[in-house]
Formats: structure tokens, sequence, C-alpha cells
């Protein structure tokens, strides 16, 4: 189980990148193709997507590393561990 | 005795906090559900700038506030305490949402309207995200060893009972005044706002009578409380991989599971399957009632089985059954498949109607309704409204029939159709049964969240760790889904398809609770910690 943790972990790390360009490109497509009248709101959304998921998939990244370091090979089993 | 006397004071306490929170869901909800009426009266017609506080206002305090407010309020309930932390986020939840209800509309105040509602909706943010956190932490701290689930399974049943209660006086208070009269500046859909001042009065009467969390107590009288718990939980890697696994592993598939069941549905049976308001509402409250003890069964059924299973299995199940579930939806309102049970005898077109647009005279709304019945019980509405332009100002005495067709300038290109369908009791309960089983799931993957938070996290920054996980999980993944959710359904137009894919937002919540799955599933630990004593 621990070797499928730490090969899982590539897969996260791998995922973080892509996840953050898949929606820089979403959110360029979007803005580029909305109406004037609508620009400034799709804009304003997506600046707060990308200001919300940008940090999660850098946590992601981080989990994937742990994950490869064998962080979650033991997790605490009573209080005294945590 | 003792035992009873132990019985009674965790009932008091459970008492205690899930009534305030209880009614910080509820302050939460009434805003989100009269959206409408509130960008009416409190931002102005146009787009531009009111669009945007409109889209602040509400993206803003379900996003990105309460993550914020989860470590503004969790780092004082680790260094003051649990108590008078979730007191204060009772307060500010309450002062704020009745405040919100005092507001006057922007045709009195102007632009002072929105800034006010923005700072205002913030304000409900930030104390949601510190409730949350409190109440749960400070029920398990109480909950005896090994019953841990089940009583914080309690607070559980709160968000989902704040939604019931939102529904039920919004439902109430439209039905008695009508909606003309709801609707207006000062009307009745002011009047939850300023229930609100009601019950957390009451609310915060009896939390002033709570005493602090025993565990707290004792890491207090010994010196051991963290001196900085945001350093502790999110500076460390000891603590904070499990942060990262709490998020990953459970709440953000939790989060989508939990707002698909609950708002997806909701608005997908009245937007994309057109059933009428009140039945749409109806619906939701119905079964969200039957689904409510499965809060308490799943949270005591945790401490028999362990967590980590009964989350993933909440999850699994969101994950294979949501796409036939909304296809059923489509299928039971669909207009195709019922053609044969037309009641043709109760048939009927309503007269035409013609209105006079009230800045120009010389523009007339013509509407007519056509009521389909069919023998089961259902009726479907088609309200057809076309807008003409005259050469002169209409008359209103003028029946719209005898109208002289040369005075038309023009005519819309295409007519206004809106559609509500009312569904016999049959389909109605089918309805209810497949909205039942989506918050089965919320049930089994919220009901025994709690317990598993806090055990993840030791007591000195147990409040800071547990909240912004929640918050991340709950606030960005879950309140996402309805926008990413039509963003999807967006994308998958095409000119072949013009309307596309009506299922395709669902691919969000089940892609994200498909990847939370097999992290919950490779890297949890279904070991429960008796004692939460360290």
């Amino acid at each position: 189980m621990n070797t499928i943790k730490k090969l899982a972990g590539y897969i996260w790390m791998l995922m973080s990148p892509i996840l953050i360009l898949f929606l820089v490109f979403e959110a360029n497509q979007k803005i580029s193709t909305a109406t004037e009248a609508a620009k400034s709101n799709v804009i304003l959304q997506w600046v707060i997507i990308l200001l919300i998921f940008t940090p999660i998939c850098v946590g992601f990244f981080i989990f994937g590393k742990y994950a490869i370091a064998g962080e979650y090979n033991h997790l605490p089993e009573s209080s005294e561990e945590l | 005795m003792s035992q009873e006397i132990k019985q009674s004071k965790i009932a008091f306490v459970i008492g205690a906090s899930s009534v305030g929170t209880l009614i910080e869901w509820y302050d939460f909800y009434i805003f989100g559900m009269l959206a409408t009426i509130i960008s009416k009266q409190f931002f102005p017609a146009d787009a531009g700038t009111a669009a945007l506080l409109s889209t602040l206002a509400i993206f803003a305090a379900g996003f990105i506030v309460r993550p914020f407010g989860a470590l503004v309020f969790g780092r004082l309930g680790d260094l003051i305490g649990r108590k008078h932390t979730f007191l204060l986020t009772l307060v500010i939840m309450g002062g704020s949402t009745f405040a919100i209800g005092l507001v006057p509309g922007y045709a009195s105040i102007g632009w002072a309207a929105p800034i006010l509602v923005l700072i205002l909706r913030l304000l409900q943010g930030l104390a949601l995200g510190g409730e949350y956190g409190g109440a749960a932490t400070y029920v398990a701290e109480h909950a005896p060893a090994g019953q841990r689930g089940f009583w914080t399974s309690w607070i559980q049943t709160t968000a989902t009972l704040g939604l019931f209660l939102a529904l039920g006086i919004i439902i109430l208070i439209r039905s008695n005044q009508g909606v003309e009269k709801f609707s207006a500046e000062w009307g009745g859909w002011r009047y939850p706002f300023w229930i609100s001042i009601v019950l957390v009065g009451v609310s915060v009467l009896i939390r002033m009578r709570m005493s602090e969390s025993p565990m707290f107590t004792k890491l207090k009288s010994e010196g051991k409380t963290s001196a900085n718990p945001l350093k502790e939980s999110f500076g460390q890697k000891r603590n904070f991989k499990m942060v990262l696994l709490a998020l990953f592993g459970a709440v953000m598939g939790q989060g989508v599971v939990w707002y698909t069941g609950q708002f997806y549905a909701q608005s997908f049976i009245e937007n994309v399957c057109k059933i009428d308001f009140i039945q749409s509402r109806n619906i939701m409250l119905v079964a969200i009632l039957m689904a409510t003890p499965c809060f308490v069964l799943f949270g005591w059924l945790s401490d028999k089985v362990g967590r980590k299973w009964i989350m993933l299995f909440g999850m699994l199940a969101a994950v294979l059954t949501y796409r036939p579930i909304y296809q059923q939806f489509l299928t039971i309102s669909s207009t195709q498949n019922r053609i044969d049970k037309i009641d043709l005898t109760k048939t009927v077109a309503s007269a035409v109607k013609a209105k006079t647009d009230s800045k120009d005279a010389t523009k007339i709304y013509i509407t007519q309704s056509f009521d389909t019945v069919y023998t089961d019980g259902a009726v479907f509405k088609y309200t057809k409204t076309d807008t003409l332009k005259l050469g002169a100002t209409y008359n209103t005495l003028i029946p719209i029939d005898s109208l002289n067709p040369s005075l038309i300038v023009s005519k819309s290109a295409k007519p206004n159709v809106v559609i509500e369908k009312t569904l016999g009791s049959g389909d109605a309960w089918s309805m209810i049964w497949l909205v039942f089983i989506q918050i089965v799931y919320v049930t089994m993957v919220y009901g025994p969240i709690a317990a598993f938070l806090v055990e993840l996290f030791p007591t000195k920054i147990r409040y800071t760790s547990m909240s912004l996980p929640y918050h991340i999980g709950n606030g960005v993944f879950g309140g996402l889904v309805p926008f990413l959710g039509t963003l999807i359904v967006e994308f998958s137009k095409t000119a072949q398809n013009p309307k596309g894919d009506s299922l395709a937002g669902l691919w969000y919540p089940i892609g994200v609770a498909a990847v939370c799955f097999i992290i919950g599933l490779i890297y949890l630990s279904n070991k429960i910690d008796k004692e939460v004593m360290d």
C-alpha cells in the first residue's frame, strides 16, 4: 500500500500545474469571448476563481510531495501521536 | 445517576451548540434564497458596476471570506477558548443579518445600499467561517469516548435544518402576502432577516449559560495552549500534512456531494426541469425532512465501524448514480413523454392581455397563457409574451383584439416563453425520492465528518486546523458547484446542439468526488481514536 501511496503522489504533483494551466486557459478564453457589457463581471469571476484555486493547487502539489516522501505511510492512531 | 447527569449535560451542550449553528445557517441561506429580490432592491437595474457588486456579494462571502473567518476565529478559539469565540460569531452573524433587513433599497439611498449589503454579507461569511469549527470542536470535546460521531452528528443536522427553516419561513410569508407585497421595497422578504434577531437573542442567552470545553479548560490550566495556532497548524509539517489530507481525502468530496444534493438539485429542478417555484421548494423540503435523521444514523454508525468507509461509500454512490438520477428528473418533467396523457377537456388558453411599458407608453406586452392539463394531475403552463412597438400611445380602454394592425411599428422577433410545470402527486413523489437519495448521500459524507476532523488534530490547535479544510472543502469546492456546473453546460453547447447537454454540469461534482474517493481510499485510516484527551 505504501508503494501505491508514493506512486499516486506523482499523479497529484503532476495534476496541480495541469489544473492551473487549464484554469488560466479557460479564463482567457471566457474573458475574450465575453460581451462588452458582461466583460468586467466575467473578469472578476475568473480572477476570483484563479485566486482561490491557485493556492489550492499548490496545496495539492505539496500533498503529492508529502505522499512521495512517505509522510502518509503511517498516520497517527492515538492522541499521543497527534 | 452520574451517567444520567452526564447524558443531560451533553444533551444541553448539543442543544445549545446546535441551535446557534442552525441559526447561523438560516441567516446565511436566506440571503441566497432571496438573492433575486435582493438584487432588485439593492442594485440598480442596469448592469456594469451593479452586477460587479452583486457578484462580489455572492461570490466573496461564499468562497473567499469563509476560509478567512475560519482562520480568524479558529485562531481566537484556540487562544481564548471555544465558548466565547462561537458566541462572538453568533452575534456577528445575527447582527449583520438583522441589519441587511434594515438597509433601505437603492431607490431610497442609492449606491450606499449595495455597498452596505456587501459589507454585511462579508461579515456573514466571516462569522460562518468561525462558527462551525467551534461548535463541532466544542461538542466533540464534551462527548463521551466512543460516542463522538453520534453526538457531533447533531451539529451536522443543523446545516440542513437551517436550509429547511429558511425555506419554510420564506414560503410561509410569500404564500400569505402574495408575490407583489412580498417583493416590495419594505415587503415581506425583509421579515426572515428581522426574525433572525429573535432567534439569535434566544440562542445567545442559551449559549451564555454554557461552560468552556473541559479539554480546553484543562489545557489552559496547565498552560499548554498554543501561543501561535496559525503557525503550529500550517507551519509545521506534522500538522499541515493532516490538513491537506483532510481537505483532499475527505472534505472536498463531502463539499461537492453536499452542495449537489441540496443546492444543485433545487436549481436543476427549477431552472432545467421548469418545475413551479413553490412545488420545487416543497419537493426539497419533504426530501430534506425525510433524510435528516440519517445524519444521526451515520454519525452513530461511524462510532461502530469507523468514519472512512461511510464517507467513501457516500462519495462512490454519488459518483455512480448522479447522472441516472438527473436523467430521471428530465424524464419525469419531459413534455414528450406525456403527450398521450393530455386531458383535452381541461386544456385551455387564457384571454390575451396587454400591458403598457411603465416608461414607454407606445410599447406594449401581449401575454397569453396556455394551460395543458394532464390526466395524472400535472399542469404545464406556458406563458407567451410578445413585445409590440406602436406608432402611437396605446389606449388601455381599447381591447387588444380591436387594435388596428397598422399601428404596429415592430414586433419582437421571438416571443418570450415562460414555462411553469406543476407535477401530479405521483411524479412529484418520484422527484422527492430522487432528491431523498441524494440527501442520504449527503448524510453519509457529512454525518461523520465533524468527528473525523476533530480526531485528526490536537486540542491546542484543533479549532484552527479543522476549520480551514472544512471551509475550503465546503465554501470553495462545494460552493462552486452551481457556478461551475452552469459553466460546463455552456461548454457543451455546439452549433449542432445549441442547448448543450443539461447533464454536463454534473461532471464537476462527479470528478471532484471521484478524486477525493481515490485519495481517501488510499491514504485515510479507518482507525478511531476513542480518546482525544491529548
